[in-house]
């Protein structure tokens, strides 16, 4: 029983994981209609440049929310400068400027920053929980909440958060009633640049830092966004979640798998829900006008 | 309502267009003659050129036809290597049959694959496929079926000897060799996909891609089409996937990684989807550009290749061959 | 003078031009890459994808020829250097091994990273007669002079080091009850290899769980928790240093106090413990061949600073806590002691027939621990020492050990 618990425990704690990169995949998808490959390893960088502040001296929370601030900004300039001149280009060549970026910010992440692992330092306290949990990884399902309500708000009761969906779902229209939609485009960017900070940052503690960290974590996030529903921000949430406890259990509890064929067993049963909830297990079903 | 997949750019090269026999008259000269007169290792790179375009053009149909998006095609690759390898490692099969054979059970795999992925669209299909790329290295190297696979330490293929007469008589290399073979295999299945997309089904897969609900209420099955163009997608990356592994003797689970099916992924787009022809170009891109981008620094490599992809989309959104389509417009409009 | 006298003058002076034109001819032999001021040696390294972290040792190889290359090179030659990417991908290695071979026309290729990587140009490596010299990877096959007589490894391999654990579990564990943490690939699998075949029949019974991880797991929480739950009084650590910081700090987290074996690839202070906690890796068993530069003893010897200084002078950017930059100085040493050793006969078989004639010591590896090859030896490393870290710094545990 004490193994089950702190299986389930230990999928929890690496749920959040999965669920604060989760967040920031649904904040990207619904100000540009898709998926960001490089939303990992701008999250990362992010990391780093927090690290590379607190390695000079700056106290942790300073360095923390200066952090969120150049992510925003950063995210921001990044759609503006680059992704504004191919708007009109094909779907799929802006994924592969998405894949541009990754590899520029991977490589540059090593080349700055070298490949030994960092230590990143967590504001919650050292320790475990009756050696069942870390306090971090408590911390951190926390702010997940936290993250996910703030998100949720948004999009539900600000106008600029309704704005954005609605330049998203229908950018001409949007426009039609004064929506800027180029500018709510920036603003998605800037906000899961933020995001991705955040995860980044709540991550490492527990990961270690290094320039392919978020490498694994970027294929789960992603999928716990879908198998939750990539309209909602509470399913990514459960999905991380889910994907993680999964994953955990599968892998302890079915022999034959074991830990070799953990990720395969994840992703099967990813795919098995999808089959059944085409669009997730929160999402809603999009329903096409002919 | 369309797709996710639009290919925002002349019609014209979304319909095969006419071949303009002379050119490829001329492609075909030039590339007969090519392994002659260049060195052996050149001869390898242009062979290894050419299987990706195979593959390519195979994730073309399925992506740039068809509309339907995969991540995971370096999952079929894969299983094409493997099929070759292990049917010649263990059952000493000869080797140019595993080639149609790898071909063959792909198409299966494809197939069997495309008939669940019938009710994900967009980016549930993609995870479904990256789901399939993740899945396959892990089984490859698992201790179930290790004593098959050679597991991690992979599985070596010998070629056979070139017959006799072509060695007596013309001084053919194994390098030259293959390079016509894999030539010959390669016209073969370009000629067969420009035949399939000019045809009907070729029309019916593209209007699956571009309205599919109207597809359908024109009577087009579907479901149908849609599991045979994986099949078929999956038949020509299966065919690439057995002649890399016989070119490059050697099969292992990190050969296929994810990373290939991204590699495949950003041929595709830089070739120019929708195109036959562009899947050569993509091929070119994917083998060559990787090795300039170390020229220029090989400890930025990667982050050089970046830089590159985000300035070729910037000149050539809708890929290579989409360049060149509104190149010929444009020219045509001058003279 | 008399006919006779002039014809044997003659014959005399003949013979004479004959034998300083063969000994001339003898004195310089030049295999490919080589010409009397300089030798091209050619290498394949992962400098970009998830396996980048390996790529410094290339680095730190290119840093120490440079070295040798300022200090007058080797007998007058200096290394040219070719190394290329291959992202660690077997297809790629082979397209880069041959253009190295086929179009640098290098003379040999010295310390290829990886496993697969190798193994994608083993056969064509022997079968071109080119040498594949001292490969960055511990996997057993390399050292098979009969069947791959140009092929050659040069670190203990896993199942060398596998094998020496699994002796110390018998020597110092009563009623031992291992439980196995390993890395899904050829590296951690061989570590098991060697540690089940030193236990031989009993390793069913001592060894009570087997986790494995990949890679791209984000966490290996989940796989401590089921080996401390197998009952392991022993837990073999087969993972990389990342992977090797969390494995400590969760088992510490869960109180849970097993033998601790760690791998040599993640005993290292500034990679590892550090990290980790210093405290919490009080007590790690693990085996060393050459000396950790994280550790503070170390680095008040003179062979550190010694590295330190050509660190500093040659090779500033690295990182000087990465393990790697130790053993890239190692290789690269070796390979200079080979061409040295060749003197004038830079052919392959001869570089070849030098690899296997070696009987060194270097300054950074161990007290005791020798690079021995010969003709039926192509394992140059086999010794290593068994230490213990204290919570400050590796406390040795005997003498060096062998796995014969």
């Amino acid at each position: 029983m004490e193994l089950f618990l702190q299986q389930i425990l230990t999928g929890i704690a690496n749920g959040a994981i999965y669920a604060c990169l989760a967040l920031a995949v649904v904040m990207i998808y619904q100000a540009i209609d898709h998926f960001n490959f490089a939303q990992g390893e701008m999250a990362m960088f992010s990391t780093y440049i927090c690290w590379s502040m607190i390695s000079i001296g700056i106290p942790y929370w300073i360095a923390f929310l200066l952090t969120i601030v150049v992510s925003f900004t950063a995210g921001i300039a990044i759609e503006r400068i680059i992704f504004k001149p191919i708007h009109n280009a094909p779907v799929l060549s802006h994924i592969i400027v998405f894949i541009g970026l990754l590899a520029i910010f991977n490589s540059l992440a090593g080349a700055i920053w070298d490949h030994t692992i960092k230590t990143f330092p967590s504001p919650f306290p050292d320790g475990s929980f009756q050696g069942l949990i870390g306090m971090h990884e408590i911390g951190m399902f926390f702010v997940t909440l936290i993250l996910l309500a703030g998100i949720f708000c948004f999009f539900r009761y600000t106008r600029v958060g309704m704005a954005m969906q609605a330049a998203a779902a229908n950018p001409d229209s949007a426009a039609l009633v004064g929506i800027r939609v180029g500018w709510m485009l920036a603003l998605g960017w800037g906000l899961a640049a933020a995001i991705g900070a955040v995860a980044g940052m709540m991550i490492a503690p527990v990961v270690f830092l290094d320039p392919n960290m978020m490498l694994g974590i970027l294929l789960y996030g992603f999928a716990a966004a879908i198998v939750g529903g990539i309209t909602s921000p509470g399913g990514a949430v459960a999905g991380g979640f889910l994907v993680g406890i999964i994953e955990n259990l599968a892998g302890t509890y079915i022999p034959a798998i074991g830990s070799e064929l953990k990720l395969t067993v994840a992703l099967v049963l990813i795919v098995t829900v999808l089959l059944f909830k085409p669009n997730g297990l929160f999402g809603k079903t999009i329903v096409t006008r002919v | 309502m369309t797709t996710d997949v639009e290919v925002k750019s002349d019609p014209r090269l979304t319909l095969g267009a006419r071949i303009n026999f002379r050119w490829v008259a001329v492609f075909i000269v030039l590339g007969a003659v090519l392994p002659f007169v260049v060195e052996g290792y050149t001869s390898f790179q242009m062979t290894l050129v050419m299987i990706y375009a195979i593959a390519i053009l195979g994730l073309n149909l399925l992506t740039g036809f068809n509309g339907q998006f995969s991540l995971g095609h370096s999952a079929f690759y894969a299983i094409g290597a493997y099929t070759a390898a292990v049917l010649v490692y263990h059952l000493d099969f000869p080797v140019y049959i595993t080639i149609p054979i790898g071909g063959v059970v792909c198409f299966v795999a494809g197939f069997l694959f495309g008939l669940p992925a019938l009710r994900l669209e967009g980016l549930y299909l993609a995870l479904a496929t990256f789901a399939l790329a993740v899945a396959i290295p892990q089984i490859l190297k698992s201790s179930h079926l290790e004593d098959l696979t050679g597991g991690v330490q992979g599985l070596d293929i010998f070629r056979p000897d070139i017959p006799a007469v072509l060695v007596d008589n013309f001084d053919l290399t194994m390098d030259q060799w293959w390079y016509i073979i894999t030539f010959v295999i390669m016209l073969l299945l370009f000629w067969v996909a420009w035949n399939l997309i000019n045809s009907r089904s070729g029309r019916a897969m593209m209007a699956i891609r571009d309205n599919p609900i109207a597809a359908q209420s024109m009577g087009i099955n579907s479901s149908l089409y849609k599991s045979l163009t994986f099949g078929v997608s999956a038949f020509y990356t299966g065919i690439a996937g057995a002649l890399s592994a016989i070119v490059i003797e050697f099969v292992a689970p990190d050969s296929f990684t994810f990373q290939l099916s991204i590699l495949l992924f950003i041929g595709l787009v830089v070739g120019g989807t929708g195109s036959i022809w562009g899947a050569l170009f993509g091929g070119l891109f994917i083998l060559m550009v990787p090795n300039i981008a170390e020229e220029v620094s090989t400890g930025l490599s990667y982050a050089v290749f970046g830089v590159i992809l985000i300035l070729v989309i910037y000149v050539m959104p809708s890929g290579f061959a989409g360049l060149i389509n509104i190149l010929k417009v444009r020219l045509r409009r001058i003279f | 003078m008399n006919n006779g006298k002039k014809f044997t003058l003659a014959l005399a002076a003949v013979a004479a031009m004959g034998m300083a034109a063969g000994s001339a001819v003898a004195d310089k032999k030049y295999g490919p890459g080589v010409t009397d001021t300089s030798i091209k040696i050619g290498n394949t390294n992962p400098y970009s994808g998830p396996a980048a972290a390996y790529g410094t040792i290339g680095k730190s190889i290119k840093a120490y020829f440079d070295k040798v290359n300022k200090e007058g090179g080797i007998n007058g030659r200096m290394i040219e250097f070719v190394t290329l990417d291959d992202g660690y991908s077997p297809p790629k290695t082979k397209e880069q091994t041959r253009k190295l071979v086929e179009q640098d026309k290098v003379l040999l290729i010295f310390q290829g990273l990886g496993t697969p990587t190798n193994s994608a140009v083993h056969n064509y490596m022997n079968k071109k007669k080119v040498p594949q010299l001292f490969v960055a990877t511990g996997a057993t096959k390399w050292g098979q002079p009969d069947e791959f007589p140009w092929t050659m490894g040069w670190q203990p391999s896993y199942q060398t080091e596998g094998k020496l654990f699994g002796a110390y579990v018998m020597e110092n564990v009563k009623d031992p009850k291992i439980g196995i943490l390993y890395q899904n690939d050829d590296y951690g699998k061989d570590y098991v290899v060697g540690l089940k075949e030193k236990l031989g029949d009993k390793a069913g019974d001592i060894i009570v769980a087997e986790e494995s991880y990949e890679v791209t797991d984000p966490t290996i929480n989940s796989q401590i928790i089921a080996l401390k739950n197998s009952g392991a009084n022993v837990f073999f650590n087969v993972s990389t240093p990342k992977f090797a910081a969390q494995a400590i700090k969760k088992v510490r987290e869960l109180d849970w106090n097993p033998v601790f074996l760690n791998n040599s690839v993640s005993n290292s202070v500034g990679s590892v413990y550090k990290p980790a906690g210093l405290d919490k890796s009080k007590g790690i068993v693990s085996l060393q061949y050459y000396r950790d530069i994280t550790d503070p003893e170390t680095q008040k010897t003179e062979p550190y600073k010694k590295w330190k200084a050509w660190m500093d002078e040659y090779y500033p950017d690295g990182d000087l806590i990465n393990t790697f930059n130790a053993y890239g100085y190692l290789v690269a040493q070796t390979m200079v002691q080979v061409l040295e050793q060749a003197g004038d006969n830079l052919t392959r078989e001869n570089v070849m027939k030098e690899a296997a004639n070696l009987n060194l010591e270097l300054d950074m590896l161990l007290p005791g621990v020798t690079i021995e090859t010969s003709a039926t030896d192509f394992y140059p490393i086999e010794k290593m020492m068994p230490v213990e870290f204290n919570g400050e710094k590796m406390v040795p545990l005997g003498g060096v050990v062998s796995a014969n």
